[in-house]
């Protein structure tokens, strides 16, 4: 079976761009466009050296000794958390701003959650000298205070998005609407592996990355390139997409996915997408989507503001549903016990959207011998606040 | 029976059409607006669907539809109030809507509904020309449903050719680069864009929407099309005004 994109950015039955024709000159511009450029010589040499000069790549392949010990299997941890602003967004910001160079885009728009990509986005604008604007849900903007600072602090304008959940499908509503308006200037940015093709694609490709390093980086340690599982949390699954690409064609490997239950699969307040979600179309693309029956678009909750999302990537609604990757969920409490958990078996303060992923544990056993690398998508610096509240660390 | 859109094209007059959300202001007021519409020289109607995620709409339409989803409107619900309205009403009926709702109901339980209320076409911004082609045209036109495709100022001419040879009532020409509801008057850049698409001699006419709101940017939109729609200006109109002085609202258009 194939786990990419097909030429119309179909994967099995998922992805498409489902979007109104104020869209299409920009997609289709993008679309004809993105692989011919990004595997240009002077663009890969350009990409491949601010990844290593800049956002310091590669990021360490780490043997968690102690957290090995407690779960019984072999961890490594995948440290995108040492990547400059501090997660694994900027792989893709940095790529997608050389793109909007090559298609001479002078006005740069995103979508943020957690912040985490709004700060990567802002980082790579100022780094290039280009104007950035950045559509962030009121909610979120409370909840992480500290990014909205440095998106500022590095010139970017952030404007609430006030309808809706406000957050992030709201956000990536206004930044839509900004395309709209803006239409022959103006590179949008996505933040995650969702969206019309050619986005989920481009930013898989962007941040597989991840999976490359992982491959060589395993075989100085473990003698061979393909560990057992690799486990990754999902928002809209970019971090995911780039640790599972370069292994989706190795049987071998098992794929794992976590999503955010928030209070519980069925408590109301979720965003366990595989769970609860039906096929739909959300934001140009067809995916697993959480909604009523009669097709509106649910509002989803986790503690984590960058999972906050009602869908999921269409490469990952075709790995769950050909049965590629297993998906569980984890509540928003095993998140942040699995982040406690980090920090004091490992010195490594994840972000609440990673510990997800590192909630694993409490869903699926692991054998001795199994060699599993988990994806440390970012750090737990802008949530320090919601850990201070969380666990009364005042 | 040829459909109602068709028919009212063939009219020698300049087409006014409205939009409005349905289940807005108060979910029963459906019926008695298109009712009022029509008695007030309206030629069309588009029905909104409400959709709680209209990344093409500015904030009028935004807020009609959050309310309206808020006053419980569901895709049933808008069916069942416009069961009898081929009783009472003879213009033609577009709904437009977002794709999703119409997915989830099922495209053809959806189509065939429309036919059997008597609804002439769809307008699904969302739902893109190859998808539309390859998977649902037979399905619109086994219902006898008129498919109505937008272009921008943006759209290539090679572009509109492929929408207008797809085409079978009327181009939906957006005035300008914009979400709904957020321009104010027209200036040179529509005057052209509206010419550059006279001269192309389209198979199908066009009728202008997004920014028109009143008799001046409807004679404007209308000098070489062969109507305009105007949605968030209703709406603004039925916010302040309810929804019994549609008389006062038309009477400014023309
Ligand atoms: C650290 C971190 N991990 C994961 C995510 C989820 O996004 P994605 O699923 O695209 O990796 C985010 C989103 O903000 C994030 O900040």
């Amino acid at each position: 079976m194939n786990y990419n994109a097909d030429e119309k950015g179909y994967y099995g039955e998922f992805g498409g761009a489902f979007i109104p024709e104020m869209l299409y000159p920009n997609v289709e511009e993008l679309r004809q466009n993105y692989l011919k450029l990004m595997y240009e010589d002077s663009f890969q040499k350009e990409f491949n050296q601010l990844l290593k000069d800049y956002v310091g790549r590669p990021s360490p392949l780490y043997f968690a000794k102690r957290l090995s010990e407690k779960h019984g299997c072999k961890i490594y941890l995948k440290r995108e958390d040492l990547n400059h602003t501090g997660a694994h967004k900027i792989n893709n910001t940095i790529g997608q701003i050389l793109m909007a160079q090559k298609l001479g885009k002078t006005r740069i728009i995103a979508e943020t959650g957690a912040g985490q990509h709004g700060v990567a986005t802002a980082t790579v604008c100022a780094l290039m000298g280009m104007e950035c604007i950045v559509y962030m849900g009121e909610i979120d903007i409370a909840r992480q205070a500290p990014n909205v600072a440095r998106m500022k602090m590095l010139g970017a304008k952030v404007r609430p998005a006030k309808s809706g959940s406000r957050t992030l499908k709201d956000a990536t509503n206004e930044a839509i609407r900004d395309w709209i308006n803006n239409p022959v200037d103006t590179h949008y940015i996505i933040g995650s592996a969702i969206g019309p093709h050619p986005y989920p694609d481009m930013v898989t490709r962007f941040q597989s990355i991840i999976s490359e390093e992982i491959k060589w980086q395993l075989k100085e340690h473990e003698g061979r390139e393909n560990p057992d599982y690799v486990v990754a949390c999902i928002g809209g699954g970019s971090n995911a997409a780039g640790t599972y690409y370069h292994f989706l064609d190795q049987p071998e490997v098992g794929i794992i996915a976590v999503e955010a239950a928030g209070k519980g699969v069925n408590s109301g307040e979720s965003a366990a997408t595989s769970a609860l979600g039906k096929v739909g179309v959300i934001h140009g693309c067809k995916t697993m989507l959480m909604q009523t029956t009669d097709g509106q678009i649910t509002e989803p909750y986790s503690i984590s503001a960058g999972l906050d999302y009602p869908g999921v990537g269409p490469m990952h609604s075709h790995l769950f549903k050909s049965g590629r990757a297993e998906f569980y969920s984890a509540t928003d409490d095993e998140a942040m016990a699995a982040g406690l958990e980090l920090s004091q078996l490992e010195g490594i303060i994840p972000a609440i959207e990673t510990g997800h992923a590192f909630a694993i544990f409490e869903h699926k056993k692991f054998k001795k011998d199994d060699v599993v690398v988990i994806s440390l998508s970012g750090r737990g610096d802008k949530d320090l606040n919601t850990y201070i509240d969380y666990f009364k660390l005042a | 029976m040829s459909n109602r859109i068709t028919t009212k094209l063939q009219e020698d007059k300049k087409l006014l059409s409205i939009y409005f959300t349905a289940g807005y202001p108060a979910l029963n007021d459906t019926v008695q607006i298109i009712q009022d519409l029509e008695k007030n020289g309206v030629d069309m109607i588009e029905i909104g669907l409400p959709f709680s995620d209209p990344l093409a709409d500015g904030p009028t339409i935004q807020e009609s539809s959050t309310a309206a989803l808020k006053n419980g409107m569901t895709t049933e619900i808008i069916f069942n109030q416009l069961k009898d309205i081929r009783k009472t009403v003879s213009i033609p009926l577009i709904i437009m809507g977002y794709f999703n709702p119409m997915l989830q109901y099922g495209v053809e339980a959806f189509c065939k509904k429309c036919q059997e209320i008597g609804i002439d076409g769809l307008i699904m911004p969302d739902l893109p020309l190859d998808v539309y082609k390859e998977d649902y045209e037979a399905t619109f036109k086994k219902y006898g449903l008129i498919n109505i495709f937008l272009i921008t100022p943006q759209t290539s001419d090679v572009r509109i050719q492929q929408i207008d040879d797809a085409s079978n009532g009327f181009i939906y020409m957006v005035s300008s680069a914009s979400v709904t509801g957020s321009k104010s008057g027209f200036g040179q850049e529509q005057e052209s864009y509206f010419e550059r698409i006279a001269s192309m001699n389209l198979k199908n006419p066009q009728i202008v929407g997004f920014g028109i709101k009143d008799e001046e940017t409807f004679k404007q939109a209308t000098k070489t099309a062969k109507g305009a729609i105007i949605g968030s200006a209703f709406i603004k109109h039925l916010t302040a005004n309810g929804t019994d002085k549609t008389a006062e609202f038309t009477k400014l258009i023309r």
